[in-house]
């Protein structure tokens, strides 16, 4: 029974991972781009569209990682090429994500999807307790991992990351060294629109195999907090994902025991819990201000 | 296409095309909890407009609006639609309550109809809802005569009455089967959220339910139970599709005819205030095939149905005790509309301690 609670922790904690992994580059790039939630859902309708009429649940996922970095790009234009105001151009590319995937989604409501498999090794899957955590879980969620510590050293341990955190803290001083700040921001934000739509395209995908208008119920933004409590380090996002599943699937338990705790309180206890103890770790101030991108949300416009 | 994108402006949608059918007798106007793509609870109510739409033809010019919160939102939402010159507004969520009768006072001309609520103050307000713990008596017979572990999960939305009296139903009909049977209750505090429906669904198969029922709208917690090979109940929509092995039934909600009684009672000119509540007699209620189930199983919960839609037999029939253990109901007392309707205790059996 435990083996599959934390299997399920891992499948609640695996979107918000990835999602939030993207959004830490974006950020770390000084780009804010709330539309998380809209590229999010627009995957997810996506990939269960192609998976549906191909049959094939991988090119979903990969219509899923397309069509995300494409919306971001939409975003990108917006706010790097013309310049628009960060925060508002994300605000909008979350409505109009939801709209459109309600749109497209239209004709696949009430039909059952096509599931990603979980893997399976002949022998080791079938080991007793970790068989199937460790190696019979859905692909997706060992990419998350593989993602969430590729980012980390990314961004910390090469060149090309230190150049995207430069970037991020001063974008004057980049541009003074002759660092294509917009170029490289431009990926950045792809980068997350990929994530964010692989996010989707797992909840549509493997979470819950159908297409349901809003299935992304939030997510997208509590990625985006996620983002900020873990004060822009991946390890952090990554323990801050797994503490939200955590706590989540933990107080459905508790409610499914009977031991008489309000079920408004313990429902809003992930939520707690995660600022509470994210908000601890990243309680040294001088810390947090190195990790915080200086240039985050604020437009850049070249001189020529 | 086009009406798609406003209605989810929730604040623009109901102006932009109040001029498309000028010739229509009557507009009538749906306000859902959940998008339409839910298939669920607000897709059925959706149905519900397809079908008065079907009826009428070009005498029903329709608009809605999807996906508004129960809150401050809907009061404006509602009064949108007042404006733009609806007749009639359906507004279907019991969240919907108090902004559908503020609003009310102030268009007096226009007829408000609130689904599943009790509050009409003004007289151009009633109220419509269905009696679905009929169908959840008959859905708890089925569970206790399916079970093994002798233990049903009930994924819950709100602890309002509608959805306690559903619990409280539920466990009646697994009683009268089996005294002993137990039902664990998680309350997932969303109406509508798929991934948290499916975890809710995983938690209570891992502590050993073998029958999982649902008051959320999503098809999530019955393709966990496919996937785990346990049997499940569908929810407001015939859900057999996301779970061909797995469905037992599902209680339908079909509010089509209820829309065309009243749409065409506007249009006659004798729509008055009324609170009705009906059930598997009047067809509001109806169960989906059952399926997946031996056949004395499935002989029981058609006699259960039969005698219920005969209207000879109330599941709140006493004795009835309280959770607490005092009495409810007395030896062949049937519990009162308003009591049930007000709803916010459970009976003895049930296993959860209600939030308040």
């Amino acid at each position: 029974m435990l083996e599959q609670i934390i299997i399920t922790i891992a499948t609640a904690a695996t979107p918000l991972l990835i999602a939030s992994i993207g959004e830490l580059v974006v950020e770390r790039s000084g780009v804010l781009n709330l539309g998380v939630e809209g590229m999010m859902v627009m995957g997810a309708v996506t990939g269960f569209g192609v998976a549906l009429l191909t049959g094939s649940p991988w090119l979903g996922v990969l219509a899923a990682i397309i069509v995300g970095a494409l919306f971001s790009l939409l975003f990108g234009f917006l706010t790097l090429t013309l310049v628009t105001n960060q925060v508002a151009t994300g605000l909008a590319l979350t409505l109009l994500g939801l709209g459109l995937s309600g749109m497209i989604g239209e004709s696949f409501v009430g039909l059952p999807g096509v599931k990603l498999a979980a893997i399976y090794i002949p022998g080791l899957t079938d080991l007793p307790f970790v068989g199937k955590l460790l190696f019979g879980q859905d692909p997706i969620f060992y990419l998350s991992i593989l993602l969430t510590v590729g980012v980390a050293w990314f961004l910390f341990r090469t060149r090309a990351g230190l150049t995207l955190r430069a970037v991020g803290d001063n974008h004057g001083s980049a541009h003074a060294l002759g660092i294509n700040v917009i170029g490289i921001r431009y990926l950045a934000v792809m980068f997350g629109g990929a994530c964010a739509g692989l996010a989707g395209g797992f909840l549509s995908l493997v979470y819950t195999p159908q297409w349901i208008e809003n299935m992304t119920a939030g997510r997208g933004w509590i990625a985006l907090a996620l983002v900020v409590f873990a004060s822009w380090r991946p390890l952090r996002v990554l323990a801050g994902a797994y503490l939200f599943g955590a706590v989540s699937i933990g107080q459905l338990h508790a409610q499914a025991l009977g031991i008489g705790i309000p079920s408004q309180l313990l429902s809003s206890l992930p939520y707690l819990a995660t600022i509470l103890v994210l908000v601890l770790i990243s309680r040294n101030k001088r810390l947090t201000m190195i990790n915080t991108p200086a240039s985050l949300g604020r437009p850049f416009v070249p001189d020529r | 296409m086009k009406t798609r994108f406003l209605t989810l402006a929730a604040t623009a949608a109901a102006l932009a095309f109040g001029t498309m059918a000028a010739q229509a007798a009557v507009k009538g106007c749906w306000v859902y909890v959940g998008p339409i793509g839910d298939f669920g609870y607000s897709y059925q109510h959706h149905q519900g407009l397809l079908q008065a739409k079907e009826k009428f033809g070009d005498e029903l010019e329709t608009s809605y609006l999807e996906s508004v919160p129960e809150g401050a939102d809907a009061e404006r939402a509602i009064e949108r639609l007042a404006r733009s010159g609806c007749n009639i507004i359906f507004t279907t969520s019991f969240g919907f309550m108090d902004a559908t009768n503020k609003v009310a006072g102030k268009f007096p001309d226009v007829k408000f109809e609130h689904a599943t609520g009790y509050k009409r103050e003004h007289p151009n307000v009633s109220t419509y809802n269905s009696r679905f713990y009929e169908g959840r008596y008959v859905q708890g017979i089925i569970a206790a005569k399916l079970s093994k572990a002798g233990v049903a999960g009930y994924i819950a939305s709100f602890p309002i009455p509608e959805v306690v009296m559903g619990i409280n139903a539920f466990v009646l009909g697994a009683q009268s089967v089996n005294p002993d049977f137990k039902v664990k209750v998680v309350w997932a505090n969303t109406w509508f959220d798929a991934g948290k429906e499916a975890d809710a669904a995983k938690a209570l198969i891992d502590q050993g339910v073998d029958i999982i029922t649902q008051h959320t709208d999503s098809t999530a917690p019955m393709q966990v139970a496919t996937e785990r090979g346990i049997k499940a109940f569908g929810q407001a929509s015939d859900m057999i599709k996301f779970g061909p092995e797995t469905q037992l039934t599902s209680i339908v909600d079909d509010w089509g005819p209820y829309y065309i009684e009243r749409i065409q009672a506007l249009i006659d000119g004798t729509w008055k205030q009324q609170d009705v509540w009906g059930g598997m007699k009047e067809g509001h209620v109806v169960m989906a095939p059952y399926t997946n189930m031996p056949d004395d199983v499935k002989k029981a919960a058609e006699e259960a149905e039969a005698k219920i839609k005969s209207g000879s037999f109330n599941p709140f029939t006493g004795p009835i005790k309280k959770q607490d253990g005092s009495e409810w109901l007395k030896d062949g007392e049937v519990a009162e509309d308003g009591v049930l309707l007000g709803m916010n205790f459970y009976i003895q059996g049930v296993d959860d301690q209600l939030p308040q």
